[in-house]
């Protein structure tokens, strides 16, 4: 790739075993600011495994990651997202019961005082987490309500916003329209254009070639744990990338 | 950009007739209460000629009949609400009010009674800190199910409540004791004020502070609280703890009040705090729960077990009435849920 800006996040030769499987060998990746990367795959692919590495829920067996240009490792998930690295889960990201104040800010609680006593300031934390929703052009029309009443697509906005709230440089996202109806897809797409205008770095692993044309720059496809191939979404077209999924063409 | 202006959609339909059940759901601790003393007030009427609400005396007795569901139903609502369940909180307040009786009585000479009382009081609760540690351990560190977990130390503190005490009762005569126990002021019954005390305590830790919020968002998503960096196993550890030690105060109120150590002092007390959360609309799945819902919940059950005593029923019809509550109350529940399409019953 010949971007002139540092990458976000880079992996060079990063391999992970699973005993006598090669879940991921090799793997180089680079991610630019502001940049939407697709990684494709059949199941067993290895895209899993790469998000899960790069999210620091997996050691890699070998290989480098460097985050900015520096050589790093993660001492599991948290160290990762305090270096910048934030994943999107689809149904472990939030409690359903509390508010979306309390799900931005869960581990993070602003504090304010009663007398001496420490107080959750519920009300700021709402208002800042309305304010982050904001950024990404989404508003509710109220905020003290459990999370469980939002929509798919506001949901995956709450988990967006708490992330890039707390200055997230690189976000993952592991099937983020899966379970989505059309409308709730489209808004979706919408908040990974908005992370793209803030120059934030999108990684996120889709099924749907369609999704993929519609959102991303570039389509990296991995197959059995390998690359077998990254394209430029101008400049290729969904049968060729069906083609390196499965392996009937031998270019990389 | 399209505006992603996600208006909460799919709210609007049926809305009037949910919000009906809804009303209803989340007051129906207070319905349960004022149905349940108009009865037993024309019930009273009826058969006696008296009132049973416009009596300070009953009101005093409805009140001391719930120190020890309110107190057992603290800890049990903190358990609840992030997911678990304690079993094991009738058995630990007897244990703690044999600890209390024997420690009093053992430091009684050398301490005068004031000494003693405290002695029996530190006593008392650091004997609770360990089942409470224990299930707060087994539970968070070794992922075994609160049921299970909670039942093995049922059975753990009621056999080590009956060692300790001998298989008998155990008589205490300390006047600070039976002071703290019987003792009024301003009128007030003392195991009253300090009841409420502890509930002032649970309420600001459950409402305003850093654990409650934890304890919420643990029963939500655990999953999620512990990836936002919580440490899910000290709090689950610290909810075991406090349920243990109100159960334990719970059992040194107990010993003052009926100057006497007992092993079963909580045996009825398991279903009674379980039914005062549940009452009190908090959900089994965990995620849900107030200290104000678990207080009505418990003056629920106050009122039927003092009000069928006032009324000389037989004692054992008020088993089946809480159990017809705890039913009831469940159902409105659930039908909430089904029908409110917002609140997924899965919780
Ligand atoms: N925790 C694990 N233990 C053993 N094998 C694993 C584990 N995770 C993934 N694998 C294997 O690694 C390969 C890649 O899996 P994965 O990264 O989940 O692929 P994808 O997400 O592309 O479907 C598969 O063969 C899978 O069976
Ligand atoms: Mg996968």
């Amino acid at each position: 790739m010949g971007d002139t800006a540092e990458p976000l996040l880079e992996t060079r030769g990063l391999s992970k075993r699973f005993g006598g499987v090669h879940a991921l060998e090799r793997f180089d990746f680079q991610l630019a600011p502001g940049e939407v990367v697709a990684l494709a795959g059949d199941n067993g692919a290895g895209k899993s495994t790469f998000t899960k590495i790069v999210s620091g829920v997996y050691l890699p067996s070998d290989g480098e990651i460097l985050v900015g240009g520096r050589p790093v490792t993660f001492d599991g998930p948290q160290d990762a997202r305090r270096q910048g690295i934030e994943t999107i889960y689809q149904d472990l990201a939030l409690a359903d019961n509390l508010d979306i104040g309390a799900n931005v800010f869960l581990g993070r609680e602003l504090m304010t005082r009663f007398l001496f006593l420490p107080r959750v300031d519920r009300r700021r934390m709402r208002e800042e987490a309305a304010g982050a929703l904001a950024v990404l052009d989404v508003h509710l029309d109220r905020l003290d309500r459990p999370v469980r009443a939002l929509s798919g697509g506001q949901r995956q906005a709450v988990a967006i916003g708490r992330a890039i709230h707390f200055d997230a440089r690189v976000i993952i996202m592991d099937e983020p329209t899966a379970a989505l109806g059309v409308p709730e897809q489209r808004k979706v797409m919408d908040l990974i254009r908005n992370l793209r205008a803030k120059g934030l770095g999108v990684i996120f692993i889709s099924h749907n070639l369609a999704d993929m044309f519609a959102v991303s720059d570039r389509i990296v496809v991995l197959r059995r744990g390998q690359l077998a191939g990254e394209r430029r979404v101008g400049d290729t077209e969904p049968e060729e990338i069906v083609r390196l999924m499965v392996g009937r063409d031998g270019a990389a | 950009m399209s505006a992603t202006g996600i208006a909460s959609a799919g709210r609007a339909q049926g809305s009037g007739r949910r919000n009906l059940l809804a009303t209803v759901a989340s007051l129906r601790a207070w319905l349960f209460l004022i149905v349940l003393l108009v009865t037993f007030e024309i019930w009273s009427q009826v058969a006696y000629g008296v009132s049973f609400i416009a009596s300070g005396a009953n009101i005093r007795s409805i009140a001391v009949f719930a120190v020890a569901p309110v107190l057992l139903g603290l800890g049990q609502t903190l358990v609840i609400i992030s997911g678990g369940i304690d079993l094991s909180v009738g058995f630990t307040m007897g244990l703690a009010s044999v600890i209390a009786a024997l420690v009093v009585n053992a430091t009684g000479n050398a301490l005068g009674d004031g000494g003693a009382l405290v002695a029996a009081i530190v006593a008392a609760l650091a004997v609770c800190l360990v089942p409470g540690w224990v299930n707060g351990q087994i539970v968070a560190r070794l992922k075994v199910p609160p049921f299970i977990c909670t039942l093995g130390m049922y059975g753990v503190t009621r056999g080590a409540a009956y060692i300790i005490a001998n298989g008998t009762t155990v008589p205490v005569s300390n006047s600070w004791l039976t002071t703290l126990g019987n003792g009024r002021i301003a009128g007030f019954p003392i195991v009253v004020l300090v009841t409420l005390l502890i509930v002032l305590a649970v309420h600001y830790l459950l409402a305003e502070s850093l654990t409650g919020q934890y304890t919420y968002a643990i029963g939500g998503n655990s999953q999620a609280t512990l990836r936002a960096g919580v440490d899910v196993r000290k709090l689950t550890t610290r909810l075991y703890i406090l349920s243990a030690l109100t159960a334990g105060i719970g059992g040194i109120l107990y010993t003052g009040r009926f100057a006497a150590g007992a092993p079963q002092a909580g045996e009825p007390l398991l279903l009674d705090s379980i039914a005062a959360v549940v009452i009190g609309g908090a959900s089994l799945f965990g995620g849900s729960g107030t200290v104000s819902g678990t207080i009505i919940g418990a003056l629920i059950i106050a009122v039927i077990q003092y009000g069928l005593v006032f009324l000389d029923v037989e004692p054992f019809w008020q088993f089946i009435a809480v159990g017809l509550v705890i039913i009831v109350s469940v159902l409105v529940d659930q039908s909430q849920k089904r029908i409110g399409g917002g609140g997924r019953a899965d919780g």
